[in-house]
């Protein structure tokens, strides 16, 4: 008989087929990490079904299998490779395989000019354990899920490009009130989006097509997503979860002694060969001495029954859970409340405050502050009085501990906050980008992975001998870690220790990254619930080298903070506007969408109506559909520069030749180059349409790499655009060099920038009777770009006489100019109006491509919409010499980055927020740079981090605690 | 005891002093060339050490002191050099670090600057960092690339790679285990030693040379099995570098493969060129076109006389001549794509191809710039031209674990070993 065996992340599949292929058996499991147990269970329990049996082949496939099938010497099958040999034998005439496993996403080409297939890279998050991630966001279980999304009604946008992205959109759609089954669908869609995005790599996935593996099994609602997506009809066959198994099995072909195989494979334990960490805790002593010098950090307490005075209330609505405080006007500590938020904030609030007048039926509250992702709804829905920004809330909270901290960490399920705390205001704050939130429901899902409860988890690892390093990287890239420690045999105890030491480092090293460790000074308070994890706190202190303050209150400091805050701020004799028990019975929640229709961003609403009428509106860009008033967008120059482009229109041409151009990447500054170029040599000149959600998922499918930026991928929904408005040609020049604007050594373009046209040429199709024209041109030569560009043109043109280039050139080059002088003299103009109306002036620097509304998400309106003015570094750069930085500085829009950061170091009412593309290698360069420019200034430097993500909360919550900060400083230096 | 210098941009110079009392640490990438060059300049009265450490410590000190987002190369070079610096091994104040500086648009340009800047924050200001570059960017008294020091060292590259190429072709298949390896030192020495004696370097002497290189390598006695052949290409440094692949040529090896690495010298050829496809392109400076095509005309030069002994001598396989290389890119890549490994990368993918090495690991640091377009951009049209490519592109960098690179490869042969049975 023939064993096949699919060993993978998170299941063992077996079959065993008789001689004649035929299935005798098959078993899944789960194996929760003991894989190699698992696995000799599975070959004894098969021994013991078929006694007579003395004949076997075995093969063993699978991600977590490899080491296991060396070590025991048993044929290895590749498991896209086993997939394959099943189909080929079940299913023939197959076109395409899409196998999405535990932590896989695999896509097999069968037919046509060879076999190919494809598995997801090692940034794009695994599907299964991420479709299992969700389900717990939403609190229900896959099979729920799949029923939730059958009665979706619409498809919110979430990003595809990694599980933690996707996260990070689905968290503000449950705590502003989206229906369960509208997110679930969306999950769906994100799955199928991140797929072929991830993985079609530029390959239509037609005819024939296959789904395998347990998502795709288990939920008819993910297969119907990708049908209607790829619109295909695609089958699911029997066995689909075995094909591995089966296709390992059709390729066994040594004869094997499996019992001596078994008996191999018990030896094949922790023989270990990852890098291993020192124990966190020697012995119990220590932890016990541990624990005696944490519990010391602790506030004063009492209780609601012997509250005679106001009380103060505040409310931490975090992006998983909710905390809640009530303390007295000595500031102690009365009552309070840690709950999951479950998906919804508001209902958890209600009961909160229900059971708050049902103890203490006489409580005069005196004033109510909220914080965290759900201030906006909660204040709205309960008339709480203040609102505060989150960073603000915590700084308040560990002054109380340590009045003179220097550095606040604060680790909650979701994100991560960390600020210094200079001259007794808010410094620099790092949050976690979204790429890097490992944080505590990380930690919570590895757990309840391994099936344990996370205090439970991580009480294992205190003492582990073995701790698996598993470096400072994204969640993903540790998932695979943790896959690689268990295959060479990490306990279970090994692997908790060394997550918990993962996430500090993360902490440390990706969201802080100090210089050096002795920056971020001696007296440091760390917060947040996952400190409350003594493995995750010991592993922090050993890496700073520091003993901190965990105050006993860690998870609710957000909350602390906030009754503290309202404690200033209330008034003698004030009473808190937040509902009272009168109104709380009375209060009701109705949440419905809408799509608003005041501009074309065709924003899709959220409207939450609270009983008297109240509203809340969320999944709005600007301002408009709330205060129905436009946003002004005069102390805009983002706004500018998209006006700009849009007045340049097609005007038909002598030629009758209609020449389309990509608003994308530096076209966004070229296009006034090449417009006025083409439209004086008489071609019409056709813009693509500035970008939206939809350029992007339409041209999603032929980009073949799942890590360039993302303005560079936007590109190719452009030219499907520009196919779409049928021109005849598009062009798009490849360009290694930049004009050379005095300000660095070199001038050329980021590589991406300058060669993404091949990209264009090498994976996209064009449509009949489109040429692409992606030509090198350098129009840095002013003297010899006519006699190239003739040449260029002549290839694909008749009629072009050099003259007329040169002609078109001085025209070209003339309206360049004039761009470019014009968004200095609109910047000069907003910069003289901010500050004849006193308000700051943000230079929200990138490069030009920014202006682009996809790529920025509105991050400019936010600005204005926090009553500050936005420039761009390009109206600055202009201003400035060129001067010795400590990079080389040979990139042109990178030269007016470190020119713009220090103009704006001698301007008082100016700041700096860098815009920083996911994956733009260069900016891990310039962002150095610039922040020693400006800080060197004594300024605070702000980043921002942008990707497809569409969430501009931690956006928000940046830039409000840079507001707090600047106020702060002023109230000091006005002091 | 050296004084410390500083230039006027307060850049600390490698002094003449420095010269007789430092040693010089080389971040190793490619062994054997690696040793020969490194004996060119003991020859010269440098002291020099090339690095090889390697592990997840000297990875965790590159990643502590380099921004996260840089370039795998970059950082494992920052870790390498601050190990050394830490390791007890050499006297801090005695040593200086060498990097090359190739100068194009890519991030690699900066590489220096960015360990700089980690050896300030580790405390090391006082290490002086040598640029090593052809086009003069940084210069210190203490170090000067003569002409003789650039001839030794492009005869080092070319001998290099024919040693590199004919031990590739043995080594699997040699019947003594060892044997090939054993050359390959020999022929290290060899060639130091003539070095060391002024000699080795003209035209005349490497055709002497290649001729006796080619057939040791080709007395070494074979076995006639076929294997699966596989190509290598991608960004240079984790193309050859074993620490930063993970080891991926002894991995094949020991998968059973035949593994070719295109050399040193057509990269060199490339980076000349693209002066002379700038001109070509864009216009600009005729003398600095006329100097970047005398240069390759005699690179060219060399390379012929490499390839007509390896025909004469042996029947050892062998790619394409420069040139040659070039002509299938008109349909795929423009010639202009000069960052990084540019248009080369996807030119040595085709011509492993149509040498027979139609199974390819493109290898490349996460987040590659460059290699977004000229690697895994490429792929897709390479295959629609050549079905039979079967190319993976893998990933490095300090988060990717080898079992996922691994398995990815093994998809790869599976497809390939599949391909050698039906043949």
């Amino acid at each position: 008989m023939v064993i096949g065996l699919d060993v993978g992340s998170t299941t063992i599949k077996c079959v065993v087929l008789n001689e004649e292929n035929q299935m005798e058996y098959m078993t899944y499991e789960r194996h929760f990490s003991q894989i190699t147990r698992k696995t000799v269970e599975m070959l004894r329990a098969i021994r013991a079904r078929f006694p007579e049996e003395t004949s076997w082949r075995l093969a063993i496939s699978g991600s977590a299998g490899m080491g296991m099938a060396e070590y025991a010497g048993v044929q290895f099958v590749q498991e896209v490779y086993a997939a394959k040999v099943a189909a080929d034998r079940y299913v023939p005439g197959t076109d395409c395989i899409i196998e999405l496993g535990g932590e896989d996403a695999k896509i097999i080409f069968l037919s046509g000019g060879g076999m190919e297939a494809r598995m997801n890279g090692s940034c794009a998050g695994g599907t299964g354990a991420f479709i299992d991630q969700m389900a717990t966001l939403l609190d229900v279980d896959t099979a729920d899920m799949d029923a939730l999304a059958a009665q979706h009604e619409r498809v919110y946008t979430i990003a595809s490009r990694c599980g933690v992205f996707a996260k990070s959109d689905i968290q503000p759609l449950l705590n502003q009130g989206a229906k369960k089954s509208d997110i679930a669908a969306s999950i769906f869609y994100a799955v199928v989006n991140q797929t072929i995005g991830g993985l079609a790599q530029g390959r239509p996935m037609k005819g024939n097509i296959l789904y395998l593996g347990g998502p795709l099994t288990f939920m008819p609602q993910l297969r119907k997503c990708f049908d209607e997506v790829l619109r295909v009809r695609g089958t699911c066959p029997e066995h689909s979860l075995y094909y591995v198994s089966l296709g390992a099995a059709f390729s066994a072909k040594q004869e094997c002694d499996l019992p001596a195989v078994i008996e191999k494979l018990e030896g094949y334990v922790s023989h270990s060969e990852w890098e291993t960490l020192p124990p966190l805790f020697e012995n119990e002593e220590e932890y016990r001495a541990f624990c005696a010098r944490h519990a010391a950090a602790d506030v004063p307490r009492g209780t609601l029954e012997e509250l005679t005075g106001s009380a103060f209330l505040g409310i931490d609505a975090g992006s998983t859970t909710l905390k809640a405080v009530v303390i007295d006007e000595d500031g102690r500590l009365l009552h309070s409340t840690y709950l999951s938020n479950a998906g919804n904030p508001v209902p958890v609030i209600r009961d909160f405050l229900t059971d708050l007048y049902e103890k203490k039926p006489d409580i005069r509250i005196a004033a109510a502050c909220v914080t965290g992702y759900g201030e906006d709804i909660i204040k709205n829905a309960f008339r709480v009085d203040y609102g505060l920004v989150e960073t603000a809330a915590h700084f308040t909270a560990a002054k109380a501990f340590m009045p003179d901290v220097e550095f606040i960490v604060d680790i909650g399920g979701q994100d991560m906050k960390c600020f210094h705390v200079r001259g007794g205001v808010i410094d620099n704050i790092y949050l976690n980008e979204a790429c890097s939130s490992g944080c505590g429901s990380f930690l919570q899902t590895f757990a309840n992975a391994l099936n344990y409860d996370v205090e439970e988890f991580s009480r294992l690892g205190l003492y582990a001998t073995g701790a698996v390093d598993l470096g400072s990287r994204c969640t993903v890239f540790m998932n695979s870690s943790v896959k690689q420690a268990q295959k060479d045999g990490a306990t279970t105890a090994d692997i908790s220790a060394g997550l918990s030491v993962s996430i500090v480092k993360n902490a440390i090293y990706k969201v802080i990254r100090p210089t050096s460790l002795d920056d971020l000074g001696k007296h440091i308070v760390v917060q947040g619930g996952t400190f409350l994890n003594d493995a995750v706190l010991r592993a922090f202190e050993r890496e700073l080298g520091v003993e901190v303050v965990r105050p006993a209150i860690a998870g609710l400091m957000g909350a602390y903070g906030c009754a503290l805050y309202a404690r200033s701020m209330a008034e003698p004799e004030q009473r808190s506007t937040i509902l009272d028990r009168f109104d709380l019975e009375r209060f009701t929640h109705e949440v419905r969408s809408a799509v608003c229709g005041l501009c074309e961003n065709k924003c899709r609403l959220t409207i939450n109506t609270f009983a008297g009428g109240a509203k809340y509106v969320s999944g709005n860009r600007c301002e408009r559909p709330v205060t129905k008033k436009a946003v002004s967008d005069e102390l805009n120059i983002y706004r500018f520069k998209q006006e700009y482009m849009r007045s340049l229109k097609p005007v038909p041409g002598p030629r009758r030749i209609r020449i389309g151009i990509p608003l994308g990447l530096n076209l966004w500054e070229m296009a006034p180059f090449w417009y006025a170029f083409f439209s004086d040599l008489g071609f019409e000149v056709v813009l693509s349409p500035q970008s939206t959600r939809a350029t992007f998922i339409k041209g999603q499918a032929s980009i073949p790499s799942d890590t360039v930026c993302f303005p560079a991928k936007l590109l190719h929904g452009h030219v499907e655009e520009l196919m779409d408005a049928g021109v005849d040609a598009i062009y798009y020049p490849c360009m290694s060099f930049n004009f050379d604007e005095h300000l660095g050594d070199n001038h050329y373009n980021c590589p991406v920038v300058a060669y993404y046209p091949e990209t264009i040429a090498a994976n996209m199709t064009m449509r009949a009777g489109v040429t692409l024209i992606n030509d090198y041109a350098g129009p840095h030569k002013r003297h010899d770009f006519p006699e190239k560009m003739t040449e260029t043109l002549q290839k694909y043109f008749s009629g072009i006489r050099r003259s007329d280039v040169k002609r078109a050139a001085d025209k070209a080059y003339a309206a360049r100019d004039a761009y470019l002088d014009a968004v200095r003299r609109k910047g000069d103009e907003i910069v003289a109006r901010a500050r004849a109306e006193g308000k700051r002036i943000i230079c929200l620097a990138g490069r030009p491509y920014h202006a682009d509304p996809e790529v920025n998400h509105g991050i400019d309106l936010l600005i204005n919409a926090l009553g500050l003015a936005v420039i761009s570094e390009d109206c600055l750069s202009g201003k400035m010499q060129k001067f010795p930085v400590h990079v080389l500085n040979q990139w042109t829009y990178h030269a007016r980055l470190y020119a713009a950061a220090k103009y704006i170091g001698k301007q008082p009412d100016m700041e700096l927020v860098q815009l920083i593309s996911f994956g733009c290698g260069l900016d891990a360069i310039t962002s150095d740079e610039c922040r020693a420019i400006v800080e060197g200034a004594g300024k605070i430097y702000t980043q921002i981090k942008i990707d497809e993500i569409t969430n501009l909360g931690t956006v928000k919550v940046r830039l409000r605690s840079l507001l707090a900060a600047l106020e702060q400083q002023e109230r000091r230096r006005g002091a | 005891m050296a004084e410390l210098k500083y230039d006027k941009n307060g850049r600390l110079l490698f002094t003449k002093e420095m010269k007789d009392e430092y040693t010089v640490l080389v971040p190793d990438m490619l062994p054997i060339h690696f040793n020969i060059m490194r004996n060119i300049f003991v020859n010269e009265g440098y002291k020099v050490a090339l690095l090889d450490n390697a592990g997840e410590h000297v990875k965790q000190l590159g990643l502590k002191y380099t921004h996260n987002d840089i370039c795998y190369p970059a950082l494992l070079v920052t870790g390498q050099f601050l190990d050394a610096l830490t390791s007890g091994q050499w006297d801090p104040h005695k040593v200086a670090l060498i990097i090359m500086q190739t100068g194009g648009g890519c991030r690699a340009s900066n590489y220096i600057h960015i360990i700089r800047k980690a050896l300030h924050r580790a405390g090391f200001d006082y290490v002086p960092v040598i640029s090593f570059n052809l086009s003069l960017t940084e210069s210190n008294p203490g170090f000067h690339l003569t002409l003789p020091i650039i001839r030794r060292m492009l005869a080092g590259v070319i001998y290099g790679d024919m040693v590199m190429l004919l031990s590739n072709q043995t080594r699997p298949y040699e019947l003594e285990k060892g044997k090939t390896d054993q050359l390959v030192r020999l022929w290290i020495d060899n060639i130091s030693n003539q070095f060391g004696q002024s000699k080795g370097y003209s035209l005349g002497e490497m055709r002497e040379n290649f001729r006796n290189i080619i057939r040791s390598f080709a007395a070494i006695p074979r076995s006639r099995e076929k294997k699966v052949r596989v190509g290598v290409v991608g960004e240079i440094y984790v193309k050859y570098a074993s620490f930063a692949n993970n080891g991926l040529e002894k991995f094949l090896a020991e998968q059973g493969c035949e593994v070719m690495v295109p050399g040193l010298l057509g990269f060199l050829m490339f980076k000349v060129d693209a002066r002379i496809q700038d001109f070509l392109i864009y216009g600009g400076s005729r003398a600095k076109y006329v100097l970047a095509t005398r240069l390759l005309n005699y690179l060219e030069k060399i390379e012929r006389v490499f390839m007509e002994s390896v025909d004469k001598f042996s029947d050892f396989m062998q790619l394409s001549a420069y040139q040659d290389t070039k002509a299938p890119m008109q349909g795929i890549i423009g010639l202009g794509n000069r960052m990084g490994e540019g248009w080369f990368l996807p030119a040595e993918m085709v011509e492993l191809i149509v040498h027979g090495y139609e199974n390819i690991v493109c290898t490349q640091p996460f987040g590659c710039l460059p290699t977004h377009i000229c690697g895994k951009g490429m792929v897709h049209k390479i295959r629609d031209l050549y079905p039979q490519a079967n190319i993976v592109p893998v990933d490095y960098d300090p988060g990717a674990t080898r079992v996922n690179q691994e398995n990815r490869i093994k998809l790869m042969l599976s497809v390939a070993r599949e391909k050698l049975c039906e043949a």
